[in-house]
């Protein structure tokens, strides 16, 4: 029986303000809260809601037999509690249906995971935080950023304790093999491989509505037919997309969610079963080791970072962006801690993109570049506040690890003057004792003193002698 | 194709943009095999390139009929022109315009510039066009901006052939509003006799069409472009302490000068390191040195004066970042010539260069935040320097004459086309 796996993926950034360099060490606060609360008021509106809504009613409707999985930044959620917390809600229905799986994305869907190490390990712990405490799901399945995948993440996921990654079929990577298998990351049989059908994700999101296309029009039916039509030892066909897809990229005249809210019962008529992507992973045998030495993602052409580290605006915003991320860490201020998630989110940089970026509200590359760095350069002065960059950072922890450490000793130290304290009332008989003692003393030094004050008398002369004798020699 | 153009500036002695357009439009234009263009200049200096054209200047044309014996002509016409050519012009004598003062020669004189009594030597330019109109053979009339359209109009009269007219500005752009009525009236009399009308960027196309009622269809813009520069090695910026940001033009109220200031004044409150430069002159040059006076900022703003020729060019190599805060720019071949040395330009929405560079920063003229913000990102964000300088003179070195000039031609022969 063949699978076929949907994963929806949501993310949407805060939106900075119009930020000029004399605001610099002024205005400590970046975000365009009216344009933000409208962008998600919108995607809630258009998308989101009816999507998970829908959703919703295909599980019913199929008594659980449609299942999935979504992908959902934790900056998103916090925007969505926010803005449009129905569609948290709608989402939790989801979860108590136990037919969908909440996959991890890195917290502020950024590239920390190409930048910093220590960063990236921490935003998967608040992201998996965030799922368990909405959701009640412990996430197994990783979706990182834009899809991007290569053997260094893999290796380190697998320590973290995930069981699938899921990355894009770009032909790159497979060259002759095919997406619908699931496969073994380099990181050993713990970490399977999921690839998305690239084809067949993107005639929904991008063409469902496109009069020239070849396939149009595209309805449920005929869908079905071309899934059913692929060779029946390909176990599962992996169909993610942006959740933006249903209401936004394809709006709702268009008729995306009443062809969504078809399939399952063409799907199923033709036998074709349904799958999170975790089950996907733990259900079907890994059929080949796959590898990618460079970093793999599911944008543009080249299907790689290109598009966000591609020319020299982006890079130099990236660069100084993470260097301050240990110091950052070791920051206690919640609002300098949230900022930096935020000024995280790669939308920042896909709008400095020449060519193509994105759904920007900037005038140019230039423009976005500008305001981004004008609102970087306020936010390193914050840290430099908190951690002047004159010290190095090992220098700094070791410093940190020196007053730790003093600390432990007082702490250790003032713990021992406590319990000795306790015994406070003894120490006033010690004293007296004490005294009586010296008194003896005392007593007995005047005797012995009264005594030799006699013969000394008598040894003063011998004393002198001897004195002369010696000058003599 | 042979096309008799009028001008009125041809470097290396010009006075603004319309002198280095005309050399830069005729040299793309020379490029096209079969293409053979007389130019007309009131008062050639006799140091113009002519490999490429024929220059002809109008102070040696006669207009009034003289009697001169062979040596005479060609002992006065020495390196000008050949006595042949000089008798050949005065066949072309039509009309009576003794009512000109006229020279031994029957020449009328003219100064190059832009003098008081410019109307009266537009007049006498008209004189001049009759007399070659006559005299010589042509496919088609081009006159280049206001002062030639009455030439090219009484040319296209008399032989009958197509007049295109090029507009480089429009008094709308100079006056910022207060056309002068003696301007406005030559101007659209010679868009409404012209068989076509080119006009250096979309800005200045919908000027004549909303301004001076002329029919879309006759109306297309052909942007300009910058001469490529052979010695670019020979330019460098020394490294200095401070950053160094360049206002280079006519110092006059259409240029922006004051928002130029206004921002310096923005940055230099938020930071030091950076040195502004007003060069050029013009008649608010005063005004502004007050202005920078009153700011407070008058010991890191400074006027050199005007520049000619290679200075411009090593002024702008020398600086890190150039701005143009035109209130209505035709074009603007300056903010090319500073991304041609690989300067970062910040150039306003209001001018037509803007509708062709994607590399240079863009702001409105009146927006001196903007401005300032843009100033101080080149200044502080080394990224950002280094993105403008290298995309800006990879996008300037794709803008070439030879494009503009094939548009041109193609103009040409439509307007040919539709004769027949």
């Amino acid at each position: 029986m063949r699978n076929i796996c949907f994963t929806f993926q949501m993310h949407a950034p805060y939106r900075l303000k119009r930020y000029r360099f004399f605001d610099i060490g002024q205005d400590h606060y970046y975000f365009d809260d009216l344009q933000t609360e409208d962008q998600i008021v919108w995607l809630a509106q258009n998308s989101y809601l009816p999507l998970v809504n829908t959703l919703n009613e295909m599980i019913k409707m199929s008594r659980g037999k449609f299942r999935c999985g979504i992908a959902v930044s934790g900056v998103l959620l916090e925007l969505l509690q926010q803005f449009a917390p129905e569609v948290i809600d709608a989402m939790k229905e989801l979860a108590t249906s136990k037919a969908v799986e909440f996959v991890a994305t890195p917290y502020a869907y950024s590239f920390a995971s190409e930048y910093s190490e220590t960063e990236f390990e921490h935003q998967l712990k608040r992201e998996a935080d965030i799922i368990q405490q909405l959701f009640d799901q412990k996430p197994t399945t990783f979706w990182n950023t834009e899809l991007l995948y290569d053997d260094a993440l893999a290796a380190h996921i697998a320590k973290l304790g995930y069981k699938a990654v899921m990355t894009e079929g770009a032909k790159h990577l497979l060259s002759w093999k095919s997406p619908n298998y699931v496969y073994q990351s380099v990181a050993g049989k713990s970490l399977k491989v999921l690839l998305r059908n690239a084809a067949l994700s993107d005639e929904l999101s991008f063409h469902f509505s496109d009069p020239k296309w070849y396939n149009f029009p595209i309805d449920a039916e005929k869908y079905a037919a071309q899934i059913a039509s692929i060779d029946g030892e390909e176990p599962v066909i992996n169909l993610w997309m942006g959740a933006d897809t249903f209401g936004i990229r394809q709006n709702a005249g268009s008729g995306i969610f009443e062809f969504l809210k078809a399939l399952p019962f063409y799907m199923i008529e033709r036998e074709i079963g349904f799958l999170t992507p975790g089950e996907a992973a733990k259900k079907i045998p890994a059929s080949d080791v796959l590898s990618s030495p460079y970093p793999t993602t599911w944008c543009g052409e080249s299907k790689d970072l290109s598009a966000f580290n591609g020319n020299d605006l982006q890079q130099e915003a990236l660069q100084k962006l993470y260097a301050v991320a240990e110091r950052v860490r070791m920051c206690k201020d919640i609002a300098l801690r949230r900022d930096w998630y935020v000024l995280q989110s790669d939308d920042h940089f896909l709008f400095m993109n020449h060519i193509d970026p994105g759904h920007t509200h900037y005038e140019s590359a230039y423009a976005a570049f500008i305001n981004y760095m004008n609102v970087l350069s306020d936010f390193l002065l914050r840290v430099e506040e908190q951690y002047p960059t004159t010290i190095e950072n090992e220098e700094l922890n070791a410093l940190l690890k020196t007053i730790n450490n003093q600390e432990k000793e007082i702490a250790h130290l003032e713990a021992e003057l406590k319990a000795a304290r306790k015994h406070a009332p003894k120490a006033e008989e010690v004293k007296a004792k004490k005294e009586e003692v010296k008194a003896k003393v005392e007593a007995k030094k005047a005797k012995v003193e009264a005594k030799k004050a006699a013969p000394k008398k008598a040894e003063a002369k011998k004393p002198a002698e001897k004195k002369v004798t010696k000058k003599k020699a | 194709m042979k096309a008799l153009m009028f001008g009125w500036e041809f470097p290396p002695h010009i006075l603004g943009g319309l002198g280095t357009a005309s050399y830069g439009l005729t040299r793309g234009m020379a490029e096209q095999p079969d293409m053979d263009i007389t130019f007309v200049i009131p008062k050639p200096w006799g140091d113009e390139d002519q490999s490429f054209l024929k220059i002809i200047g109008a102070n040696s044309v006669p207009i009034v009929w003289k009697e001169n014996s062979y040596d005479y002509v060609k002992q006065r016409m020495e390196g000008k022109m050949s006595p042949e050519e000089y008798y050949h012009l005065r066949d072309g004598i039509h009309y009576d315009y003794r009512r000109i003062g006229t020279d031994d020669l029957g020449c009328v004189g003219f100064s190059g510039r832009y003098p008081d009594n410019l109307i009266e030597e537009i007049g006498n330019y008209e004189a001049v066009a009759s007399v070659l109109a006559h005299a010589l053979d042509f496919d088609i009339i081009h006159s280049h901006d206001w002062l030639t359209y009455p030439a090219g109009v009484f040319a296209k009269h008399i032989s009958g052939k197509p007049l295109v007219i090029h507009v480089h500005a429009t008094d709308f752009d100079r006056s910022r509003g207060n056309v002068n009525p003696t301007v406005f009236s030559i101007e659209k009399r010679g868009m409404e006799e012209a068989d076509h009308i080119m006009c250096v960027s979309n800005l200045t196309r919908r000027t004549v069409i909303e301004k001076y009622g002329i029919n879309p269809a006759k109306v297309s813009t052909v942007h300009n472009a910058v001469e490529p520069l052979k010695d670019l090695d020979s330019f460098h910026k020394t490294p200095r302490k401070d950053k160094v940001v360049t206002f280079l033009g006519r110092i006059t109220m259409q240029k922006g000068p004051e928002y130029f200031v206004e921002a310096a004044a923005r940055v230099l409150e938020k930071t030091d390191g950076v040195r502004f430069v007003m060069a050029g002159s013009g008649d608010m040059m005063n005004k502004m040195i007050d202005l920078v006076a009153k700011r407070g900022i008058a010991d890191r703003f400074h006027f050199p004066g005007f520049m000619r020729g290679r200075q411009v060019q090593e002024m702008l190599a020398e600086s890190d970042c150039y701005i143009m805060p035109s209130v209505s720019e035709p074009f603007g071949i300056s903010p090319l010539e500073a991304m041609q040395v690989g300067c970062p330009s910040i150039i306003s929405y209001q001018s037509g260069c803007a509708e062709i560079l994607s590399h240079a920063i863009k702001t409105d003229y009146w927006d001196i935040d903007a401005m300032a913000d843009a100033i101080y990102g080149i200044v502080k964000y080394p990224a950002l320097y280094k993105s403008l300088s290298e995309l800006g003179m990879e996008e300037v070195n794709n803008i070439r004459w030879y494009d503009a000039g094939l548009k041109v031609r193609a103009i040409y022969d439509k307007v040919l086309a539709e004769r027949r």
